[in-house]
C-alpha cells in the first residue's frame, strides 16, 4: 500500500478544449508531478464530435490532445508522469491510433502503454433502451426522450473512476476515455495510488472536491479572480496541482516558478463555480458534501483542504444527450459617438421592421447593446457620452431559410441605415445549428456492463 | 453603513443549463453574517430582475463563508440555444458586486484590510494532524 505521509501530485493541464496549450507542458516540465489531468469535454462537445464522426469514421476526438501528447511523450517516460484524459470523445480508439502513429515520429526510451475506455456511448443503443422501458426523461421538464427521438445527435453516460482504475491497474501510462466525469480524471489517480475502497465515501468525496478544483485549469490558480486580479502574473500562469495524502486531505498549489496564484480566494471561487446544491454534489462514485470542506490558507500559494465528508453513490448515471433544436445566427454593427446608443437603437428598429415585412418567422429575436449594458445589470449614467455602442442581434428558429435570410439583412444597414457605422469587416454572419442539451438519468447497470478497457503498447 | 457588496465580498458565476449559479464569498469570515443577512434570494432575484425569469435558490456554505445562488431561467435557454452575449453568465458575479448592503464599520475595515493585504482573509492552520480528528 502506501507509506505514511506519502504525497500524490495530480496536475491540471487543460480545463476545456481550447484552453492554453502551453499549460500542460509547463506542468510536466517545470516541477515534479505524478499525473496530468486533461479535460476536453464541455456539454456540447460530444455532439460536435459525433457529427465529425458521422462524416469520417476516424474522427470524433480532440485532435489537439494527440499533438500535445506526442510532444510530451519523452518527458512522460523520463519523469514518470501518467496522463488521464477524456480527449477520446466519441472515438477513443481513433484517438489512440492517431497518437500511436504520431509517437512513431518522437520515440521514447521505452514504449508507452496507452489505454482506451469505451462503452459510455449510448446513441446506437437508444432504441433498444427505450424499448426496454428506459424513458430517459428530461431532468428539468420531465418529458420522455421519445418527444425528440429523431433529432438526437449524441447520448453519452457520465462514467466514473471504475474504468480508469482498471486501466491504471493494467499499467497504462496514458488513459483515453470518452465521457468520463471531469472530476474522475483527478480522483481516479488518487484512488489508484492510495488503494481507496469503492465504498470509502469520505475519501472519494475529498477526491471529488480535488477534481472540482482541478477541472477548470487556471480558474483555481489566479485566472478569472475578483481578488487582486491586477496583482497576478497571468502571462505564464501555473495551473493548479493537487498534492494529496492517503486520508483524502490535500493541498492545492502550483509550480513555484510559474505565475498564477493559489490562495483562499482563488480556490473558493473555483469551489463555488458551476455549483448546484453544494450539500449534494452527485458523482458516479459518491455524493460529496461541500459544506464539510475545511479550508486553510497556508500562504506561499498553498491552500489546504481537509475534513471532507461524503455519502453513497446513487443507482443512476447521468446521461448527456444533445439534439437538434433549430438554427440561429448573430450579427453585429458598431455605432460611434455622438448619440451612439440612439443610432444603434434606430438600426435595430429598422432591422426588425424589415424582417417583419419579409414575413420571416423566428422563435426568438434578441437585441443587445454592447457597451451600454449588455452584461449583467449595470445601467449607463450618461448614454450620450459613450464613444461607441455595438448593436448585436440574434435570431433562432426551426426554419433554416429564415435564419439565412436574416444574415443578409445586416450588411445593408451599412449604407441604408443610421450614420457612423463600422465593425462589419467580419462579413456575413454564419448560420449555426442549435444543439440543445437533454440531461437524463439511467440505471448504472445498463452502462457498466458495456464498458471495456484495453491497453496497447506504442511500438 | 451602506456599501457595495464588493467592499465585503468577491464572487464567481457559471452556468448549469439555463440556470446561472452565482457564488458570493466573504472577504473575511467576519463578513459572512452580513452576507447571510443582506444577500437574500429575494434581493438577488430583484437585482437580476431583467435577466432572471425563474426563481432564485440560496444555499449556505458557512464553512467557506460563502453563499451559492441558483438563478433559474436566466440564460436565455442556456448552451447553444441562447442568443445572449453572456450565455454562460460569466459576468453575473461582477454584476452583483454592485448590490448595496448594510455592513458594520468594523467589518468593512477588516475587509479593506484583506484587500490591502494587511489582514489574512482566511485562517492559517498548522499543517500537521488535527486535534480530535483521529478516527
Amino acid at each position: 500500500m502506501s507509506e505514511p505521509g506519502r504525497i500524490v501530485r495530480v496536475a491540471s493541464g487543460q480545463g476545456f478544449w481550447g484552453d492554453w496549450q502551453e499549460a500542460p507542458k509547463l506542468q510536466v516540465r517545470r516541477g515534479p508531478i505524478d499525473y496530468l489531468m486533461l479535460d476536453y469535454l464541455a456539454e456540447i462537445t460530444m455532439s460536435i464530435m459525433q457529427k465529425q464522426r458521422q462524416r469520417d469514421p476516424d474522427a470524433g476526438y480532440a485532435r489537439d490532445f494527440v499533438e500535445l501528447a506526442v510532444d510530451l511523450a519523452p518527458d512522460l517516460v523520463e519523469r514518470g508522469v501518467r496522463i488521464l484524459t477524456n480527449a477520446g470523445g466519441v472515438n477513443p480508439d481513433a484517438c489512440r491510433r492517431a497518437l500511436i502513429e504520431g509517437l512513431g515520429g518522437n520515440p521514447t526510451s521505452r514504449p508507452l502503454r496507452i489505454a482506451t475506455v469505451r462503452g459510455d456511448g449510448l446513441v446506437d443503443r437508444l432504441d433498444e433502451l427505450l424499448a426496454a422501458g428506459h424513458e430517459l426523461r428530461n431532468m428539468e421538464t420531465g418529458e420522455p426522450l421519445t418527444t425528440i427521438r429523431d433529432r438526437v445527435y449524441s447520448a453519452n453516460a457520465y462514467v466514473g473512476a471504475g474504468p480508469l482504475l482498471e486501466a491504471l491497474a493494467l499499467g497504462a501510462d496514458i488513459v483515453i476515455t470518452g465521457r468520463s466525469t471531469d472530476t474522475a480524471l483527478t480522483y481516479a489517480a488518487l484512488a489508484h495510488e492510495f488503494g481507496w475502497k469503492s465504498d470509502d465515501w469520505d475519501r472519494l468525496a475529498a477526491g471529488v472536491v480535488a477534481g472540482h478544483i482541478n477541472e477548470c485549469g487556471a480558474q483555481a490558480s489566479g485566472g478569472n479572480t475578483l481578488f487582486d486580479w491586477r496583482g497576478v502574473d497571468l502571462v505564464t500562469p501555473g495551473y493548479p496541482i493537487i498534492e494529496a495524502e492517503e486520508d483524502g486531505s490535500f493541498v492545492v498549489t502550483k509550480h513555484p516558478d510559474l505565475g498564477g496564484r493559489v490562495n483562499w480566494a482563488t480556490v473558493t471561487e473555483q469551489l463555488v463555480y458551476e455549483m448546484g446544491d453544494p450539500l449534494d454534489y452527485i458523482t458516479p462514485d459518491c455524493v460529496a458534501d461541500f459544506s464539510t470542506i475545511q479550508l486553510a490558507d497556508l500562504g506561499e500559494d498553498r491552500v489546504r483542504i481537509h475534513g471532507v465528508r461524503g455519502g453513497p453513490r446513487t443507482d443512476m448515471l447521468k446521461v448527456s444527450i444533445a439534439y437538434h433544436a433549430g438554427w440561429k445566427a448573430t450579427g453585429s454593427l458598431t455605432y460611434a459617438w455622438p448619440d451612439a446608443l440612439e443610432k444603434a437603437r434606430r438600426a435595430d428598429e429598422i432591422l426588425r421592421a424589415r424582417l417583419d415585412h419579409l414575413g420571416l418567422q423566428f422563435d426568438e429575436i434578441r437585441t443587445e447593446f454592447i457597451g451600454a449594458g449588455a452584461c449583467g445589470t449595470r445601467e449607463v449614467a450618461d448614454a450620450s457620452a459613450i464613444p461607441e455602442v455595438q448593436l448585436r442581434v440574434g435570431v433562432r428558429g426551426s426554419d433554416r431559410a429564415a435564419v439565412e435570410r436574416f444574415t443578409r439583412e445586416i450588411a445593408p444597414l451599412i449604407l441604408a441605415g443610421p450614420p457612423s457605422v463600422t465593425g462589419f469587416a467580419g462579413g456575413r454572419p454564419r448560420v449555426q445549428e442549435v444543439m440543445a442539451y437533454w440531461p437524463a438519468l439511467i440505471d448504472r447497470s445498463v452502462v457498466e456492463g458495456h464498458l471495456t478497457v484495453d491497453v496497447v503498447e506504442a511500438a | 453603513m451602506k456599501v457595495p457588496l464588493s467592499r465585503v465580498a468577491i464572487a464567481r458565476s457559471g452556468d448549469k443549463g439555463d440556470t446561472a449559479n452565482v457564488g458570493v464569498i466573504a472577504l473575511h469570515p467576519d463578513a459572512y453574517p452580513v452576507l447571510a443577512r443582506e444577500v437574500t434570494a429575494e434581493r438577488v432575484k430583484e437585482f437580476f430582475t431583467s435577466i432572471c425569469l425563474g426563481e432564485v435558490e440560496r444555499f449556505e456554505l458557512p464553512n467557506l463563508a460563502a453563499l451559492n445562488f441558483l438563478l433559474h431561467e436566466s440564460l436565455g435557454g442556456g448552451g447553444t440555444v441562447s442568443l445572449m452575449l453572456d450565455a454562460q453568465g460569466k459576468t453575473f458575479a461582477a454584476s452583483i458586486m454592485g448590490l448595496e448592503v448594510e455592513a458594520p464599520g468594523d467589518v468593512i475595515e477588516t475587509c479593506d484590510g484583506v484587500r490591502a493585504g494587511t489582514t489574512r482573509g482566511r485562517p492559517l492552520e498548522a499543517a500537521g494532524p488535527e486535534q480530535g480528528e483521529a478516527e
